[in-house]
C-alpha cells in the first residue's frame, strides 16, 4: 500500500500524530545512484588502463616481469621514432599503403554500388541485403576462408583469373601481392559499409535539384558533380573516416591471412604492436608506446577528415 | 520515489553481496589438499594426462583437474597468471623455451634436490632432461619433469616409395635406390622425384609458419643436421648462426620449400596434416604428437599405406632433429601444502609404472625404461622413430629473451624462404646482428 493511500484511508490518525519526519531521497541521489556503477566501471576498465598505459609508455617495463616499471622518460618513445632496426617505420609504410590502398577501393567500389542500387527494382531489397552479408561476419573467419580462396591448388581465386589456376600467382606468399591480397579481403568486407552510407545520402538528396537541372539541360555528369557528389560528400567523408581509423587497427584479417608475411612485407602497426606486446615478447612500456603513437596519428588523420566534413557541410 | 529504507536496503543488499563474494574468494587454503590444478595446452595429450590424473584420484582421493587452452593464447595466460603472481594452478606442463623465464623470474619452483633425491633425473634420457628441465644449460639444476616428449618425425607415403615403377624410374634417375631416406641428400632427392604439380603430386612438406615459431622448428632440423648451433662459445651468435654451412642449410630448405605443396607458405603441423591426408605430399614433416591423426583411416584415407621415419643425417655426419614437448613444474606461487602434493603427483607420475601408463593412454614418455621396452617401439608405427628421435634433439634458446630472439629469425627466414627476400647470407646476416643486440641487452652476451 502506497504512503499517499494510507493517509487517504485514516485521516484523523495523521493529524493527531506529529507527522513522521521521513527524508525522501533526492533526484540527485537517484541519478547519482545510477550513474555510479557505470563510472566505476568506465573508471576501471577504461580510463584506468587508458592513463596507466600512458605511464607505462614511459617506463622500461615487461607485464611479466618481476621487475617494477623503470623510468626512461621518452625512450621508448625516441626508439620506436629514431632506431633503423627496431623496423616500426615499415609497419607505419605498411600500414600507410594499405590504408590508402583499400579505403581508396572501398570508396570508389561503395560509391559506385550505391549509386546502381539508389534506383529501386525488382529485387534491390534482397541484393543490397546479400552485399551487406560480409560485413557481418567475423574477421577472423573471414581472413580464414579468404586464405583457402586464395589458396594456389584448392582455392578458386585463381581460378577465376587464370586461363592456367595452377601456374597462377600465390598470392599469400609473394611480398608484393601479399599485401594487395590483404586489400582485396578488406575491401570485399567494407565496401558494403560505405555503399550503405552513400545510399543513405543519395536518398536524402531532393528530387526538385535533379528536376531543375534537368529543365536547364543540365549533363548528367554536370548532375553528378554538381547535385549527387557535394549532397553526399558530408557522408562519403564519415565512411573515409570510420574507414582509415580501422585501417590503421587493421589485425585480424592481417594475422588470418598472412601472419604478416612473408617475412615483415605485410606487418601492419597493429601486427607489429601484437608482437611486442605479447608473443614471447611482452616489450609492455614499449608497445604502450607504440599504442600512444598510433592513437596520436589517429586522431591526427580524423582531424583532418572533421575539418574537411565541417568545410563539406559549410559549402 | 523511493523511499531511504529503500535505498538502505538495496546498499545493504549490494554489501552484503559484494561480502559474500569476497569472502568467498579470500577463503584460507585448505591445510588438506583434496585437489590438483595442471595448466596445459588444448590437444590430445592434455586429455591422455586427465586419464592418468583419474588413476591418482582412484589411489589417492586427491582430484587431478587438466585445465586446457588453445595453444594461441597458453601462454599469454600463463604469462598473464604469472604477472599477478597467481595460484589458479599448481603445475604447469610448459614448453621449454619457457623454463630460463620460469627459473629467473621465480614463477617455477627449482625441483633438483627433489629429482636427484628421488632418482628421477636418472629415469629420462639425457637429451630431454636437458631441454624440458635444465636450467641454465648444463648446470644440473631442475625446474620441470620431462612428460611429453616430442620431436619433428617424419611421415611419408609407402605405396608411391614402395611402388616398383617408381623404384625403377628413381634408380635410374638417380643411380640409387628408392628407401626411406637416411640423409637429407637422399630426401631432397625423393621430394624432386615426386614434384608433379600437374598431377596434384608434391615432393615434400615443410614448415613455414610466420606467426609465432613454426618457420624455426621446421629450419631448426636442417640446421642443427649441418652441424650448426643457435649459439656458440660464449654465446656468440655472430659467425655462429649465419656461418657457411648455415648459409648452405637454409639454402638447402629453401630448396625443399620448392618441392612442396602450393598454399603451404604459412603452413605448421595442421597445413602438414592437411597436405598428407589431401594425398598432395609424399613426404610431410610433423612434432610425433600429431602423427597419431594420420593412423586414423578416418582422417587419412593413405593410413594403411602410410610409413614413418626420424629426421636424416645431414652432409657432415650431424644428425639432429628440433625438439617439441614440454615437462611439468609446480608453480611458486602456491602454499606449501600444494608445492608437497604436486610434488607427490609428480613423484607417482614418474615412476616406470605410470609412465607406462602414460604410453599407453598415447603420451609420449621421455622414460628410458619404458622407451626402450619392446612393447613400447611396436606399439604404434612411429614409436620406434619416436623413441630414435628422442636421443638426438636440439632446441632453440630457452633463456627469458627467447621470444626476442625468435622474432627476427622467423623473419628473416620466412622472409628468404617463402618471400625470395634477399639471399640466405643476408638473411642470416641480418638475423645474427639483431639476435647479438638483442643478447647484449639481456645481459648474455658483452658487446
Amino acid at each position: 500500500m502506497s504512503q499517499a493511500n494510507a493517509q487517504a484511508l485514516s485521516p484523523q490518525s495523521a493529524a493527531a500524530a506529529p507527522p513522521r519526519q521521513r527524508r525522501q531521497t533526492s533526484d540527485r541521489a537517484i541519478a547519482w545512484l545510477f550513474i555510479t556503477p557505470t563510472i566505476v566501471l568506465l573508471v576501471v576498465m577504461n580510463i584506468f588502463p587508458l592513463f596507466y598505459s600512458l605511464y607505462l609508455s614511459f617506463n622500461d617495463y615487461s607485464v611479466i616481469g618481476s621487475e617494477p616499471p623503470k623510468w626512461v622518460a621518452l625512450d621508448n618513445y625516441e626508439k620506436i621514432l629514431t632506431s633503423e632496426r627496431q623496423r616500426y617505420w615499415h609497419n607505419f609504410t605498411v600500414t600507410g599503403r594499405y590504408a590508402l590502398l583499400s579505403v581508396g577501393l572501398q570508396l570508389i567500389i561503395g560509391f559506385g554500388l550505391a549509386m546502381l542500387l539508389r534506383e529501386k527494382f525488382r529485387g534491390s531489397g534482397l541484393i543490397t541485403t546479400l552485399i551487406l552479408i560480409p560485413m557481418m561476419l567475423s574477421p577472423v573467419v573471414v581472413g580464414l576462408f579468404w586464405k583457402l580462396i586464395f589458396d594456389p591448388s584448392k582455392g578458386f581465386f585463381n581460378y577465376l583469373i587464370y586461363t592456367n589456376p595452377r601456374g597462377g600467382a600465390e598470392w599469400l606468399s609473394d611480398p608484393t601481392l601479399g599485401l594487395w591480397s590483404i586489400v582485396i579481403v578488406d575491401v570485399w568486407m567494407w565496401s558494403p559499409f560505405v555503399m550503405l552510407l552513400c545510399l543513405s545520402g543519395l536518398s536524402a538528396i531532393p528530387d526538385y535539384l535533379y528536376e531543375a537541372a534537368a529543365i536547364d539541360r543540365a549533363s548528367a555528369w554536370f548532375q553528378f558533380r554538381r547535385i549527387t557528389l557535394p549532397q553526399v560528400m558530408p557522408l562519403l567523408l564519415i565512411a573515409v573516416l570510420f574507414r582509415t581509423i580501422e585501417a590503421f587497427k587493421a589485425f585480424d584479417v592481417v594475422m588470418g591471412l598472412t601472419g604478416g608475411g612473408p617475412g615483415d612485407t605485410t606487418e601492419t602497426v597493429a601486427v607489429r604492436l601484437y608482437s611486442e606486446a605479447f608473443l614471447g615478447k611482452f616489450r609492455t612500456g614499449e608497445s604502450s608506446a607504440l599504442a600512444y603513437i598510433v592513437l596520436i596519428i589517429i586522431i591526427a588523420i580524423s582531424n583532418l577528415y572533421i575539418r574537411a566534413l565541417n568545410r563539406a557541410r559549410e559549402g | 520515489m523511493l523511499k531511504k529504507s529503500g535505498s538502505v536496503f538495496i546498499l545493504v543488499a549490494m554489501i552484503l553481496t559484494l561480502a559474500i563474494g569476497a569472502g568467498g574468494a579470500t577463503a584460507a587454503p585448505k591445510a588438506q589438499v583434496t585437489e590438483l590444478t595442471i595448466f596445459w595446452a588444448q590437444w590430445p595429450p592434455a586429455d591422455y594426462l586427465q586419464e592418468i590424473g583419474n588413476r591418482y584420484e582412484a589411489e589417492t582421493g586427491i582430484k587431478v583437474n587438466v585445465v586446457q587452452e588453445p595453444w594461441g593464447s597458453f601462454y599469454d595466460v600463463m604469462a598473464a597468471e604469472w604477472a599477478a603472481k597467481g595460484d589458479a594452478y599448481d603445475m604447469v606442463v610448459g614448453d621449454s623455451q619457457w623454463l630460463g623465464q620460469g627459473a629467473e623470474q621465480g614463477h617455477y619452483l627449482e625441483l633438483t634436490d627433489f629429482m636427484v633425491e628421488n632418482g628421477i633425473h636418472e629415469t629420462v634420457t639425457p637429451a630431454t632432461l636437458q631441454f624440458y628441465g635444465e636450467f641454465p644449460a648444463g648446470s644440473g639444476r631442475y625446474w620441470a619433469y620431462p612428460t611429453e616428449g616430442d620431436a619433428v618425425g617424419w611421415a611419408y607415403r609407402k605405396d608411391r616409395l614402395e611402388d616398383p615403377e617408381e623404384m625403377a624410374a628413381f634408380e635410374a634417375e638417380y643411380g640409387y635406390p628408392l628407401a626411406v631416406p637416411e640423409t637429407w641428400d637422399q630426401l631432397r632427392d625423393i621430394a624432386e622425384f615426386f614434384y608433379r604439380p600437374d598431377e596434384n603430386v608434391y615432393g615434400v612438406g615443410v614448415y613455414t609458419q610466420k606467426d609465432y615459431d613454426g618457420m624455426i622448428m621446421g629450419y631448426e632440423n636442417v640446421m642443427f643436421s649441418w652441424g650448426v648451433d643457435w649459439w656458440g662459445e660464449g654465446n656468440q651468435v655472430i659467425g655462429v648462426v649465419n656461418s657457411e654451412e648455415a648459409v648452405e642449410a637454409l639454402e638447402f630448405y629453401k630448396e625443399l620449400y620448392g618441392f612442396a605443396p602450393p598454399g603451404t607458405n604459412n603452413a605448421f603441423y595442421t597445413e602438414m596434416n592437411s597436405v598428407f591426408v589431401n594425398g598432395q605430399a609424399t613426404m610431410i614433416m610433423n612434432y610425433f604428437a600429431f602423427l597419431p591423426d594420420l593412423l586414423n583411416p578416418e582422417v587419412n584415407p593413405y593410413a594403411d599405406v602410410t610409413g614413418y621415419f626420424a629426421g636424416p643425417a645431414g652432409p657432415y655426419g650431424d644428425r639432429y632433429t628440433a625438439l617439441g614437448g614440454q615437462g611439468m613444474s609446480v608453480l611458486n606461487y602456491i602454499s606449501d601444502e600444494r608445492k608437497q602434493a604436486s610434488l607427490d603427483f609428480i613423484k607417482w607420475f614418474a615412476s616406470d609404472e605410470v609412465q607406462q601408463q602414460w604410453a599407453d593412454v598415447g603420451g609420449y614418455t621421455c622414460n628410458i625404461a619404458v622407451l626402450e621396452s619392446e612393447e613400447f617401439l611396436t606399439n604404434t608405427p612411429y614409436n620406434a622413430a619416436f623413441a630414435d628421435s628422442m636421443t638426438f634433439v636440439k632446441d632453440f634458446w630457452n633463456i627469458p629473451a627467447y621470444g626476442e630472439l625468435l622474432e627476427p629469425a622467423q623473419r628473416y627466414i620466412n622472409g628468404y624462404v617463402v618471400g625470395n627476400v634477399g639471399t640466405a647470407k643476408e638473411a642470416l646476416d641480418n638475423m645474427a646482428i639483431e639476435q647479438h643486440e638483442i643478447l647484449v641487452e639481456a645481459g648474455v652476451l658483452e658487446e
